[in-house]
């Protein structure tokens, strides 16, 4: 039997508070953009408020401009995509003139995404933008090849990851929040997730994609000119929850951004019962570019449904729900061998 | 003028030879449209498992608040299978005008315009607009066989000349559709060249054009994911007014370039030279 919801009567959706807190960040809307998926934040603009949402969590930002990979870049898979970009951008100095700017004059809440080959570029990086007005929060990218490291990746190792949260943290503006973005491609992501929260992480972005492959039939090679890529979409969303589950479950006082394969309010929910105070919407917004305020509607009439008025209420709540579910069944059980004995 | 995304109406589906001919009812995109544009549309239904946008190069507009947009597409896989099994009635997520429209030359020079298969799309409403400013306009239309010619007709009624090549000789000269446009442009004395078809065609049209010290306008057909400039799927190498080659968004710096800026041998790749290409021992 299942335990009933602890939902009240329907309310009105404009009663919904969907206000949330990423560490010291507050966000009056919990739907922010993912890091890859959205450029510099503008190019939504024709199709969105931009200030309205939660945020924009812009591309990767590297030291140096960076051509990325060849073509192709990109397979589509069963709702799903194998994207190989290679972290193409501008660097730093004109992402700062021209995107960080824009953002700013715009009023739009930006958490600036951040990739390094090294510790070194990371540290770079973050001394560069610790005095530029307009960055809500920094978001560190560790899921790039070390090249100190031969290629190992920054997130799939403890202490790599746990070195580049630390530099980043100690340089960056204390009042501005530094979240670890972690790789689902590890054997335990609470490890990881352990290993960051000790290194000054103030809350964590989860889950990048997972390394996947498509190989042509017709020229029977890889069809992706990187070989290899990142596999994202609704079809990674019940690995997505699995490890917001599991690091909530270990660490509920850390703040989760959770993402991969949001498509819908219902899928921001999951995401929020697992753990997630905030959610970030990628691939969707390839989809429908104007999905970052539906699935923020869609998300108020659902809660308003349950009787829920306040967003912040749910963050976490299906641990909660499964211990009293968990709890009920064995009060059921002990009834029951009472009554045979 | 921005994209707009509408739900769209589909008033009209025909086959046009090898490919399908789509009319959509989607007011507020024809208003901005111009020729070179593309839209891009969301198949499968909502909630389907295909989640990337298909984008069509615009083949006519008719404004108004019955504003119709046409596409013509070939089935290449599951996406456009889809849309040719629509029926009237149905609704599609659309998203246009999108991408950079060709230039129009300022004086009424003679233009040559040259399509591979369904790359005649857009060259007809192009062709309208050309020759309102009193430029004259010959075409080469090309494709592997007859079957995959797209608007011979309209082609012979609104042009000085058509052209047509096919690979197997089905119809029109046998051969590419390089082989007869020099000397078409000699004889028209052209000095622009407007091409849409396969990378391949687009790369040899602007070399042969290019040789002949004309200008040549090449619309592209990156795959793309998006359509409006946030995936970085679309690029290709180009150089830029100043000398530098970058991989520059074919959605939304395309999809029309200027054929001497496009580093058309390295499509596919990333060239050395290229801003922030990897270095030995680098990234
Ligand atoms: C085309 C593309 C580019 C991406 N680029 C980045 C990036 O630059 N930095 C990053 O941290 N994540 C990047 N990601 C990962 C997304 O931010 C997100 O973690 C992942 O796609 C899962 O979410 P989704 O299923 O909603 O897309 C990219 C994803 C895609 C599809
Ligand atoms: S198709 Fe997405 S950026 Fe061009």
């Amino acid at each position: 039997m299942a335990t009933p919801a602890p939902a009240g009567r329907p309310l009105d959706p404009v009663q919904v508070d969907l206000s949330t807190r990423l560490a010291t960040l507050r966000l009056p809307d919990p739907v922010l953009t993912a890091s890859g998926c959205a450029a510099a934040g503008r190019e939504l603009a024709p199709f969105l408020d931009l200030a309205a949402i939660g945020g924009v969590v812009t591309k990767s930002i590297m030291l140096e401009p960076r051509s990325g990979r060849p073509t192709p870049r990109m397979a589509e898979t069963p709702s799903g995509m194998l994207n190989s970009i290679g972290l193409q951008g501008p660097g730093v100095e004109a992402f700062v003139a021209k995107d960080l700017r824009w953002l700013r004059e715009h009023g739009v809440r930006t958490i600036v995404s951040i990739a390094g080959g090294s510790t070194q570029e990371y540290q770079r990086l973050a001394q560069r933008l610790r005095h530029e007005p307009g960055i809500a929060a920094i978001e560190v990218n560790i899921s790039c090849p070390n090249v100190e490291s031969r290629g190992q990746v920054f997130a799939c190792d403890p202490f790599s990851a746990a070195q580049v949260v630390q530099v980043v943290r100690r340089h960056t503006a204390p009042d501005v929040p530094v979240l670890a973005k972690l790789s689902p491609d590890v054997t335990d992501i609470v490890a990881i997730a352990r290993s960051v929260r000790e290194a000054g992480a103030d809350g964590l972005s989860m889950i990048n994609t997972l390394l996947g492959m498509v190989i042509d039939p017709d020229t029977m090679r890889p069809l992706l000119g990187g070989m290899t890529g990142g596999l994202s979409g609704p079809a990674i969303r019940p690995v997505a929850v699995r490890a917001v589950w599991q690091v909530h479950a270990a660490y509920p006082d850390l703040p989760i951004l959770g993402m991969g394969g949001i498509r819908t309010g219902r899928d921001a929910f999951e995401f929020l019962l697992a753990g997630a105070s905030a959610v970030s919407v990628g691939t969707a917004v390839f989809n429908d570019p104007s999905a970052l305020a539906r699935i923020s509607a869609e998300l108020r009439g659902l809660l308003a449904a349950r009787g829920i008025a306040r967003l912040s209420d749910v963050v976490g709540l299906g641990h909660v729900q499964q211990a009293r579910h968990v709890a009920a069944q064995a009060a059921r059980r002990a009834a029951q061998e009472e009554a045979l004995a | 003028m921005a994209p707009v995304q509408v739900t769209a109406e589909v008033v009209g589906l025909r086959r046009a030879g090898a490919y399908h001919h789509m009319t959509l009812l989607a007011p507020g995109i024809p208003e901005g449209t111009r020729p070179g544009h593309f839209v891009a549309l969301a198949v499968g239904g909502e909630g389907s498992g295909m989640l990337l946008r298909r984008a069509f190069s615009i083949h006519k507009v008719a404004p108004g608040s019955a504003g119709t947009v046409e596409i013509v597409f070939a089935t290449h896989g599951q996406g456009t299978r889809w849309l040719a099994d629509r029926r009237r009635g149905d609704k599609l997520d659309v998203i246009g005008p999108l991408g950079r429209p060709f230039t129009l030359p300022r004086e009424p020079v003679a233009c040559v315009l040259v399509a591979g298969g369904y790359g005649a799309a857009p060259l007809f409403a192009l062709s309208e607009q050309l020759r309102a400013r009193g430029c004259r306009v010959d075409m080469v239309l090309g494709a592997a066989s007859e079957d995959r010619l797209f608007g011979v007709l309209e082609a012979r009624r609104t042009s000085a000349s058509v052209t047509v090549t096919t690979d197997d000789g089905s119809a029109g000269i046998r051969g590419r559709v390089t082989d007869p446009l020099p000397e078409i442009i000699r004889a028209a004395g052209a000095d622009v060249v407007y091409a849409c078809g396969p990378m391949a065609m687009l790369a040899a049209v602007a070399e042969v054009a290019a040789g002949l010290g004309a200008h040549s306008q090449c619309a592209v057909e990156e795959a793309m994911a998006c359509g409006i400039g946030v995936c970085m799927t679309c690029v290709l190498p180009v150089r830029g007014a100043d000398g530098v080659t970058r991989m520059v968004r074919s959605c939304t710096d395309g999809p029309v370039f200027r054929g001497s800026d496009v580093r058309w041998a390295d499509v596919g790749s990333v060239p050395p030279d290229t801003l922030g290409a990897p270095v030995a021992g680098g990234h």
